[in-house]
């Protein structure tokens, strides 16, 4: 169909113009028409700004991020909110990562929601009385190595001081306890979460077991969260090559690995947004060096294993990467030609998380999908323009509002990684290091970026470009679907996957194979068949 | 009472694995059941998209829910003008008939004065053609999501329905509880059949389980329209579901003592009994007698229920949720000889207890268990010990019946690990079949599954 004809200007024009004004002018700096210049340079985007009230985003809360994201995945630390009943019971296993415990007699708490239920009498006269008795509960019960407590909105407001608490718990039970002021007002999204969740632990946890790691090449995989059994894989891969993976942060994790995750020699950053925090203070304290990879999409899983190789730059690691990457590639290619057959020149949007959004697309490039649009739900301008933006990022009341910690080296764990030497010979052969260059260079001219998209734009865009395949979440499913178009999950991948690494790219042509060529969808009469005129004044057919 | 001192033990206690949602949540339910209406949670965003989330994954349906986003300085210097940029903002997007604002434990522990914010948005914006503003006061740090429901159908008929009209009309108000769109569809249709003209509230029959679109609705279709609920007070009677709800949260409460209209508080409409007192009901309001086609019906459970027996008589259950749900199926398990060793509810109305041992049918049996105001880790400690054959309830039990390797007959709410939990029928002559069918059925299937023999013959 002829896409190519639509007039992009007078789409944007039509998404905002059912705003009232104020919004709609704020929503023209959020939604941009891409255009990649010389040297990469791409316009400007309005990015992690408070949603405007009223306008249904697909965005959760600050506590959200904290609790549900980045501690969510980690098995044997006991994880309280503090908080009214809900916060808990909604973050209470519904990220569906996956943790495989290395025996079977290991902890593993993922299963349980402690909440401190707070009651009237609490928000009246405190709830800290309450919060040590559960902590002491959750002590109790299970003797984990630490337990993590999270504030929601009304603990701010009532000023419970979890971080006494937690310190004075920590005292009396000899274990790791410790506190994150989350507040879901805190921040903008899901974002800060991560940032709060980020600092604690490598406050609390990171650097505190010095035992060295016993592989030769040790690598942190940081951005992971085990989607599906996305880690399981990656941790294949990786021990196919005979990279040692001392810890992923968080998918498939541990308390111990955190603790001694410092011991690597490289951090490899897969989700950019929502861990680079942690990458950047490593490498002051630690002296780790971090680099962004991708493991979404056969042909960046190579890229990103080269990658880890040339960095460490031995013979042998090269030699072996490359074997490995040739017969997984042979198994991938089949699958990857047969699907393309019937998916290529489909058309794809995504709009998901701050760092999916882009890594899906090669996916669907492999298989012959074009992207239309793309945007992030909780990410920063550098996640869509790239780093080299970072010194011209605006500092607002919400991103003062997240602490950022003092870092410096650490006296006696600090260890420069590669001499001078190394460094100018990897630059020599045009290896860098922190590179994320962002979602829209690898955009095509005249897609459509939009930051924080709301319903009512989600609807107009599938009226107007009836993509065959949308990416979202499980709010958006539904309301997409009884349009006619699948919906593809890309938070829970509906229930398949995994989707990362080598068997994950074939999983995914497969799934969208049969998504977009089910049947299902002749039965249903999409509104366009309805309404012509709509399209006519798009230009289409 | 021996109840409060159990509640009084627990307010000192963590919850592990909560057997309730939070307030909010049943309000954005009860609005999305009236014809054209947008929920607003007033709080953090954070509030609006979990809800959204939760309600979407059982309903498989879009559910939007606008927020007032708090951001810092609202939490500080109070949240008005998020509040009415928010309505704004709805009403230019969406252009609802009624925005209903319930409020999140945030705004409440701030202590927002919400009617002063709506009466001053309305007399600024007088002249204009604005939708009916409905809210309602949702802490859950003081209720579950039952609380949350009841209290918004009663702020709905509170707002809504103004002066006491005097030309009575056969009509009949019904406030049926948080059941499931095939529920309301079923109670739709006994009504119908009794010939009885109806006002139901809250009605997402069809906003929460719609058909394919062939265009984009801003807003679903379906839900009790504003002029059916202004007209509530030129009913005959009120007909209201749930034993457990106390007269401050009643709609019909409020309308018996307002407006004279008659209220009849039912339990669920689960089991023979309930289900006969309900048709009773409905033979009196109407002056009919109960039409043939559900006559059969009944007939045939019971016959089902004489069928059956061998398969039931003496298993064990547990059965857990909203209390007003776990009482209709306790009293149904005791007419069908299911023992309910657990019966157990997140919920606190003080209620439980009273209603399940006043139930005629009730065995005096000292292993049953009534708790309410519990969660599953007190559930389950029990259940390990009495050694349950099924347990009933939402998909949150399932751990509990994974780790007893018993079958789980998922009803209620939230039903996220199986599909059609907004097409679970629970209610009524032909609910009770499908319920007993599903449990009987169930229990066979693990009969079989665990024989050596593998009889496919029973
Ligand atoms: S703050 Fe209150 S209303 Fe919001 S999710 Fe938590 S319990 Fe529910
Ligand atoms: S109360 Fe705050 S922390 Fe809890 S869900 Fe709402 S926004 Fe998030």
């Amino acid at each position: 169909m002829s896409v190519e004809k639509i007039d992009i200007a007078e789409v944007k024009n039509e998404l905002i113009k059912g705003y009232p004004s104020k919004v709609a002018r704020k929503r023209d700096k959020q939604i941009v028409i891409n255009k990649v210049e010389d040297d990469s340079v791409v316009p400007e985007i309005q990015a992690n700004v408070r949603t405007i009230p009223g306008i249904i985003t697909q965005r959760g809360c600050t506590y959200a991020g904290c609790k549900g994201v980045v501690l969510g995945p980690t098995r044997d630390i006991v994880n309280i909110t503090h908080g009214p009943i809900g916060c808990g019971f909604y973050s209470w296993l519904t990220r569906r990562n996956q943790t495989r415990p290395e025996n079977p007699n290991d902890e593993n708490f993922m299963m349980y929601c402690f909440s401190t239920d707070m009651q009237e009498e609490e928000i009246v006269f405190g709830g800290e009385k309450k919060l040590k008795k559960a902590v002491q509960e959750a002590y109790d019960l299970f003797h984990p190595k630490a337990i993590g407590i999270f504030s929601t909105c009304p603990v701010g407001l009532i000023g419970d001081d979890v971080h006494a608490v937690a310190r004075e718990m920590k005292e009396k039970l000899g274990i790791n306890v410790f506190g994150f002021s989350c507040e879901g007002y805190k921040g903008v999204s899901q974002s800060a979460g991560h940032h709060i969740a980020n600092n604690q632990l490598f406050k609390h946890v990171v650097g505190l077991d010095d035992t060295p790691p016993k592989g030769k090449y040790n690598v942190n995989l940081l951005g992971e969260y085990n989607i599906g059994g996305d880690a399981f894989e990656l941790e294949r891969i990786f021990e196919k090559c005979g990279i040692n993976l001392v810890a992923t942060f968080s998918g498939n994790s541990n308390y111990d690995k955190f603790a001694n995750s410092h011991t690597a020699d490289l951090n490899a950053v897969m989700c950019h947004r929502s861990i680079n925090y942690v990458a950047e203070m490593m490498e002051k304290k630690f002296g780790i060096p971090w680099i962004k990879v991708n493991f979404i999409g056969a042909e960046s899983s190579a890229k990103s294993l080269r990658k880890i190789a040339q960095y460490f730059g031995d013979k042998e690691l090269i030699d072996k990467v490359e074997e490995v990457i040739k017969e997984e590639l042979e198994k991938v290619d089949k699958v990857m030609q047969d699907v393309k057959s019937r998916c290529s020149g489909k058309t794809a949007m995504l709009f998901v998380g701050g760092s999916r959004a882009h890594h899906y697309q090669d996916l669907f490039r492999e298989i012959g999908m074009k992207t239309l649009a793309a945007g992030y739900e909780f990410a920063h301008r550098d996640d869509y323009e790239g780093r080299r933006m970072l010194p011209h990022i605006r500092v607002d009341a919400d991103s003062r509002n997240i602490e950022e910690l003092d870092v410096v080296a650490d006296e006696k764990r600090f260890k420069p990684r590669k001499t001078d030497e190394e460094l100018a010979k990897l630059a020599k052969e045009g290896f860098d290091f922190k590179d994320y260059y962002g979602m829209m260079p690898e955009m095509e001219n005249d897609t459509l970026v939009i930051d924080d998209i709301s319903e009512h734009e989600t609807q107009k865009l599938l009226e107007i470009y009836k993509p065959d395949i949308f990416c979202a979440g499980i709010k958006e499913k539904y309301g997409i679907q009884k349009m006619g178009i699948p919906c593809k999950q890309l938070h829970s991948y509906d229930y398949g996957g995994p989707y990362a690494g080598f068997a994950g790219a074939i999983n995914f042509y497969n799934d969208i194979d049969r998504m977009v060529n089910s049947n299902v969808w002749k039965y249903v009469k999409a509104p366009w068949q309805a309404s012509p005129e709509l399209m006519g004044k798009f230009g289409i057919e | 009472m021996n109840n409060d001192n159990k509640t009084k033990e627990k307010e000192i206690k963590a919850t592990i694995n909560a057997c309730k949602l939070c307030s909010p949540l049943g309000a954005s339910i009860v609005f999305r059941g009236v014809k054209n209406a947008m929920p607003l949670i007033h709080g953090g965003q954070g509030c609006s998209t979990y809800i959204r989330r939760y309600i979407i994954s059982h309903f498989k349906e879009p559910m939007d829910i606008a927020s007032s986003s708090f951001t810092e300085e609202a939490t500080v210097f109070g949240g008005e003008s998020n509040l009415i940029t928010g309505i704004e903002n709805v009403i230019k997007q969406y252009n609802p008939e009624l925005i209903g604002i319930a409020t999140s434990c945030l705004s409440e522990t701030i202590g927002e004065d919400i009617s002063l914010y709506v009466n001053k948005y309305l007399r600024n914006n007088i002249g204009k053609d604005n939708p009916k503003i409905v809210h309602v006061a949702t802490p859950s740090y003081s209720g579950t999501h039952i609380d949350g429901f009841h209290k918004s159908v009663k702020a709905i008929i509170e707002t809504l329905v103004k002066e006491k009209i005097n030309t009575k009309s056969k009509k009949i108000n019904i406030l049926p509880g948080f059941l499931s769109p095939a529920d309301l569809r079923y109670i739709k249709e006994v009504l119908e059949d009794f010939d009885l003209s109806f006002t139901m509230l809250p009605d997402y029959s069809e906003t929460l389980d719609a058909p394919i679109w062939d265009e984009y609705k801003k807003i679903p279709e379906g839900g009790t329209s504003i002029d059916q609920i202004e007209t509530m007070n030129n009913s005959v009677a009120t007909i209201e579901f749930g034993k457990t709800i106390s007269n401050e949260f009643s709609g019909a409460f409020f309308l018996e003592e307002k407006f004279g209209i008659k209220r009849f508080n039912l339990g669920f409409p689960i089991g023979i009994k309930e289900t006969d007192q309900f048709f009773n009901i409905l033979e009196k309001l109407s002056g009919l007698s109960t039409p043939n086609k559900h006559k059969l019906v009944r007939g045939r459970l019971i016959d089902s229920y004489v069928d059956g027996h061998k398969y039931l008589f003496g298993k064990k259950a547990v059965v857990y949720g909203e209390e007003d749900l776990v009482i209709g199926i306790t009293n149904f398990l005791f007419e069908i000889g299911i023992i309910p060793i657990i019966v157990a509810s997140g919920g606190n109305s003080g209620k439980l207890k009273d209603f399940i041992q006043n139930n005629g049918a009730y065995i005096s049996n000292n292993e049953i268990n009534i708790l309410n105001g519990v969660d599953f880790s007190e559930i389950e400690e029990i259940a390990f010990n009495l050694k349950p054959d099924l347990i009933i309830g939402n998909s949150k039990g399932y751990k509990i019946a994974r780790k007893l390797n018993i079958p789980h007959i998922r009803v209620g709410f939230p039903i996220h690990d199986r599909i059609g939990g907004q097409r679970i029928l629970h209610v009524g002559y032909n609910g009770t079949q499908n319920l007993f069918d599903s449990i009987t059925n169930a229990l066979i299937e693990y009969k079989q599954e665990n024989s050596p023999v593998g009889y496919s013959y029973i």
